[in-house]
């Protein structure tokens, strides 16, 4: 360190002022977490949110492209302060490997809804199938009595989607996967991450065996 | 070499190969297969038969926290796995390493309702470090290395088992396992050296630095890391009641005890400084008292092995993460030498504040009745305060805390997160096996003691020596000082019809003595102190007595009440 700056405060610069936990602005964050495939650990990855009364908007579980590993897609609202805490507090868990949050600037994200019409309505209606190619939505099963719709994409182009169709008083039934997202970072903090580890515990053990 | 044995077998030999040699616990249908195999290992594994699961859980933790082992618990499913809850969820807030180790019905029943089944890794999951359950004896060695592994590296926590009756039935090919890695999990995090170079750089630029002592400072044995560290810097500082024992209370630089029933000095102390040094805490209520006036004046440098404490309750400017005995001294190797003499006389004013208007009243009274405080202290300079404190919850708690003496590492054994009454006495009986060598003195209230008064049954089966120390105001003291504080004297509840304690520790076979006049006390603390074995000392204190200072609820650290 530079001796003439000593008394200066030296690291204050790099530092925001500290302010107050619990802003109060909401929005909506996709938390990703990786674990291992254990049962019970969906719990405690929800109990988290649980505690603190927080509702999960969609939750997605699947095999994530690394053997062994299970990826967690949640969407929630909430604020940045608690959104910070929560990944924190579902990290902590033992066999959490990484949970991060993110704004949707940050992933690119998708759904795929079903939509379930009434044969009849539907044809004679002309709205309605201009109303799917509009959408660019694929009708995957027809029969007398119901035609199946598929849409994949961004959440507001399915709830739009099932807005118009609703209008067209045609819907029987409809559902929606909720989201999955991938990140658009160029780092792949999960691999790296794991590698990162194993490459430590190789370290850990050479060094255990010259002392 | 593989040997081919039950897995209840296996859970004994996985246990010794562990380095287990104290066990706590109760048998019953579900665990029976375990228990058995348990009788033929009495030569290496200390069973003590406790009177209520909620004893073996305490008394585990008791026996962790002052030796720095892991506690074990064995006990069967349903109710007798459910009693010990209390107890994971008190070692999980503060920091405790121990196993639970429950029977459960066989797999073939699990989801049944069968007699006696719980779900206790449905239930135990959010209040402990890691809760599995063992399915297959295959599964035994692993589980019980993972166990221990994850109960006492990182931040210490409680591990529960689930172990299933096939399970401790059923054929293994056994070969001890050995664990010491997890991939997603990281006890030991790499240290940020350029957080270090931040941190030493802000604390030596500061004028008013000041630190905070936690029970990561005891968990991590930095307890003469920290000592240098204060020492270099001359820095003064003030410990959690989970810290207390960390550092003597006769060392210069410790200012005394923080939180809510607190020392003065460290307390206004927190609202003064320019640097604010955490060490191993976690920024409880009970200390900070209201957060939107709590050191707002001050850069705050947090030092924890546990990433999701930063800024989870307090804003921190600084996170140092890692073990506190290689980051407080990779910080003191930074460290200039300074003085920070006139910072460190400024406590001095609070401090003789402090004695003429509370602790002098409170220990050194002429007339009336005893009270809690000159009981402690008389008690502690009677062991040359070299003794183990063990506290239940309450008044007797706090006077404790603030009135005992420490003069070595690991000495105070409370409930401090949790706050759970009635854990004094198994506790104590824990502390007596961990460490053997050591005095254990338990303090405790007319109300904590009656909470788990069934383990005086183990007590007197172990004979083991714990000294109680009864203050007995005939009062659940503590909610009585807040009824008289906070709801206008309305004392909902809180007087106590008490029975005669004297006949109880005599049926027990348990020495006795109670005393209710100043002029005894000395003697009967000798006498108790002089017993071979347990000892029963009810003190007859002051009925309305308050433990004071205090911050009430959600005030402000710095605006301490000296009188109510």
């Amino acid at each position: 360190m530079n001796k003439e700056t000593k008394n200066t405060e030296p690291t204050m610069q790099v530092l925001p002022h500290r302010e107050d936990l619990g802003g109060s602005i909401k929005s909506l964050y996709t938390i990703i977490v990786h674990s291992e495939n254990i049962a019970g650990l969906l719990n405690q990855v929800t109990a988290v949110f649980t505690r603190r009364q927080i509702n999960i908007e969609s939750l997605n579980v699947s095999a994530s492209s690394i053997p062994g590993v299970h990826k967690y897609t949640i969407t929630a609202w909430t604020t940045q302060d608690i959104i910070e805490k929560v990944v924190k507090q579902i990290e902590r868990k033992i066999d959490v490997l990484q949970a991060n949050y993110f704004t949707d600037a940050e992933i690119y994200q998708h759904e795929i809804a079903l939509y379930k019409v009434s044969t009849p309505e539907f044809q004679g209606n002309p709205m309605a199938s201009k109303i799917v190619r509009r959408h660019s939505a694929r009708i995957v099963e027809v029969n007398p009595v119901f035609c199946i719709v598929e849409k994949n994409g961004m959440s507001e182009e399915i709830t739009a989607l099932y807005d118009e169709l609703r209008a067209q008083n045609c819907v029987l039934q409809f559902v929606r996967s909720g989201r999955v997202a991938i990140t658009t970072s160029c780092f792949e903090r999960v691999s790296e991450y794991l590698d990162m580890r194993e490459e430590q515990y190789r370290q850990q053990k050479k060094e255990d065996n010259h002392e | 070499m593989k040997e081919r044995i039950t897995g209840a077998e296996a859970l004994m030999r996985s246990l010794e190969h562990q380095g287990v040699k104290t066990l706590f616990g109760y048998p019953g249908g579900s665990i029976m297969p375990t228990f058995d195999a348990l009788y033929g290992h009495r030569d290496k594994l200390n069973h003590i038969l406790v009177r209520h699961e909620q004893g073996a859980a305490h008394a585990a933790q008791g026996f962790a926290r002052v030796s720095g082992e892991v506690g074990v618990c064995l006990v069967t499913s349903g109710p007798g796995a459910t009693n010990t809850i209390t107890g994971v969820a008190d070692a999980m807030i503060d920091s405790t390493p121990i196993v639970v180790i429950a029977g459960q019905t066989p797999v073939n029943l699990l989801g049944t309702d069968a007699f006696q089944e719980v779900d206790l890794v449905g239930v135990t999951q959010p209040i402990s470090k890691w809760s599995y359950q063992i399915r297959s004896a295959e599964d035994v060695a692993w589980a019980v290395a993972r166990a221990f592994y994850i109960a006492k590296s990182g931040r210490p926590g409680p591990v529960v088992l689930d172990f299933t009756k096939n399970a401790q039935t059923e054929m293994v090919d056994y070969a001890p396992v050995e664990l010491d890695f997890i991939r997603t999990y990281d006890p030991d995090p790499t240290i940020d050296e350029q957080a270090i170079q931040k941190a030493a750089d802000m604390i030596n630029w500061a004028k008013k630095p000041f630190v905070l002592v936690g029970q990561g400072v005891e968990l991590g044995n930095a307890q003469e890391e920290l000592r240098a560290f204060l020492e270099k810097g001359d820095i003064p500082c003030g410990c959690t009641l989970l810290g207390l024992s960390a550092i003597a209370s006769s060392h210069p630089l410790n200012k005394g005890m923080l939180g809510m029933h607190g020392n003065l000095g460290p307390n206004v102390k927190t609202n003064e400084c320019d640097v604010l040094i955490a060490v191993g805490m976690r920024f409880d209520d009970r200390v900070t008292g209201n957060l939107a006036t709590y050191a707002k004046q001050a850069k705050i440098i947090h030092l924890d092995i546990d990433p999701s404490e930063f800024n989870k309750n307090v804003k921190v400017d600084i996170p140092v993460l890692g073990n506190c005995k290689k980051t407080l001294a990779m910080l003191t190797a930074l460290l200039e030498e300074k003085k920070h003499t006139e910072w460190i006389d400024s406590f001095k004013e609070y401090e003789e504040t402090e004695y003429t208007r509370v602790i002098e009243k409170e220990v050194c009274p002429k007339t009336g009745p005893l009270n809690m405080g000159e009981v402690v202290r008389a008690v502690s300079e009677a062991t040359r305060n070299e003794a183990v404190l063990v506290t239940d919850v309450g008044q007797n708690q706090m006077m404790a805390a603030r009135y005992f003496k420490y003069t070595r590492n690991r000495s105070i054994v409370t409930s401090g997160g949790l706050g759970t009454m009635g854990f004094s006495v198994p506790a104590a009986i824990g502390a007596t096996f961990g460490r053997p060598d050591r005095t254990v003195c338990a303090f405790m209230g007319d109300g904590g003691l009656q909470m788990n008064l069934q383990e005086l049954g183990t007590i007197m089966e172990q004979q083991a020596p714990v000294k109680m120390i009864l203050m007995n105001n005939n009062y659940l003291g503590n909610v009585r000082q807040w009824q008289a504080m906070f709801f206008g004297r309305r004392y909902s509840f809180t007087p106590m019809v008490n029975p005669d304690y004297m006949k109880i520790a005599e049926a027990y076979g348990i020495p006795a003595r109670r005393v209710m006049k100043r002029e005894e006390l000395q003697d009967a603390i000798r006498e108790m102190l002089a017993a071979d074995g347990p000892f029963l000392l009810e003190t007859c204190v002051v009925e309305e007595g308050n433990v004071m200072p205090m911050t009430p609820p959600g005030g402000t650290v710095n605006e301490m009440l000296l009188e109510c």
